[in-house]
């Protein structure tokens, strides 16, 4: 069983990075690219098979490492 | 008095920050990140700037969640005192010592000057620069771009807990952030680097007050 685990910064939490993207595809023609978020997709091999488990055991993980719930939201796909 | 300065791998202001510590009169000591606890007598902790875990998953999140973490998080439950420069603050913030977290900079560019800061608040590390200030100190970072909620924020306002404000903004920062004390101002969070300003040989010598004051108040403690 695999989790793969979003991260994006929370709306409104400015992403510098993103919009550094956003001006880049700008200038490759894109004009109509009005925002970009960037985050991160983080996959974890799980060694169980009981999946409401594994979901709260990796939104536990979220809240204590893979995400800073300061600045970050997360999401939980078990697949 | 005795400081403890913690080494991370990735780790590379650690040395800088025993020769700021030792200048100061402090005997240091200096532990492993694997450990589980600090040495015996310890006043405060250092946790140096650099690049912990290589800034893997976010800067400091590794860091924040090594074995000493906890030892670290003890100390400053019982009233320790903690100085965290550079990576040191961002690991401060990933542990929840400190509130908030650094950010990516909002130029996106890492930055390496000297920037001239405003001593905002009377605390055991700044005591010795006098309220209102102004000193100039090293920084070189990539993600200090401070953010917190509008109510930290305001809180950190109203209790007079910004310890160091840029008078430039360098990095986004809200409020022109630079340096931020916990709410029994024992936990001190700075981007700049006072340790690598501690002699007139090398770049002036505006950062030992830092020592100096923690030296200073302690002694009178």
């Amino acid at each position: 069983m695999k989790a793969r685990v979003h991260v994006m910064l929370k709306d409104g939490i400015l992403d510098p990075q993103g919009e550094a993207v956003r001006h880049a595809l700008g200038t490759l023609g894109y004009g109509g690219v009005s925002g970009v978020r960037q985050g991160k997709v983080i996959e974890l091999d799980l060694a169980g098979t009981d999946r409401v488990a594994a979901e709260a055991d990796v939104r536990a993980m979220c809240e204590k490492l893979l995400a800073n719930t300061v600045i970050e939201k997360f999401s939980i796909e078990i697949v | 008095m005795k400081a403890a300065v913690i080494t991370f791998p990735g780790s590379n202001c650690d040395r800088d920050l025993v020769v700021a510590f030792e200048a100061a009169g402090f005997e240091v000591e200096r532990v492993w990140h694997k450990e589980t606890d600090l040495p015996r007598g310890v006043d405060v902790v250092g946790i140096p700037g650099g690049f912990s875990f290589g800034d893997y998953l976010r800067c400091g999140a590794i860091a924040a969640r090594s074995p000493i973490a906890a030892a670290v998080h003890g100390h400053a439950a019982r009233g320790g005192y903690v100085l965290g420069i550079c990576n040191g603050f961002q690991v401060l913030t990933e542990t929840g010592l400190l509130p908030g977290a650094l950010m990516r900079n909002a130029g996106l560019k890492f930055v390496c000057k000297v920037v001239r800061l405003r001593v905002d608040a009377v605390t055991d590390f700044t005591q010795s620069y006098g309220l209102g200030s102004e000193i100039s100190l090293p920084i070189a970072h990539h993600d200090g771009n401070y953010t917190a909620d509008a109510n930290t924020l305001a809180r950190l306002e109203g209790e007079g807990r910004v310890a160091f404000r840029y008078t430039n903004n360098p990095n986004g920062a809200a409020g022109d952030i630079a340096g931020i004390v916990s709410d029994n101002r024992r936990v001190l969070g700075l981007m700049p680097h006072p340790e690598r300003a501690i002699d007139a040989r090398l770049g002036g010598t505006d950062g030992a007050g830092v020592f100096g004051s923690l030296m200073g108040g302690m002694a009178l403690a």
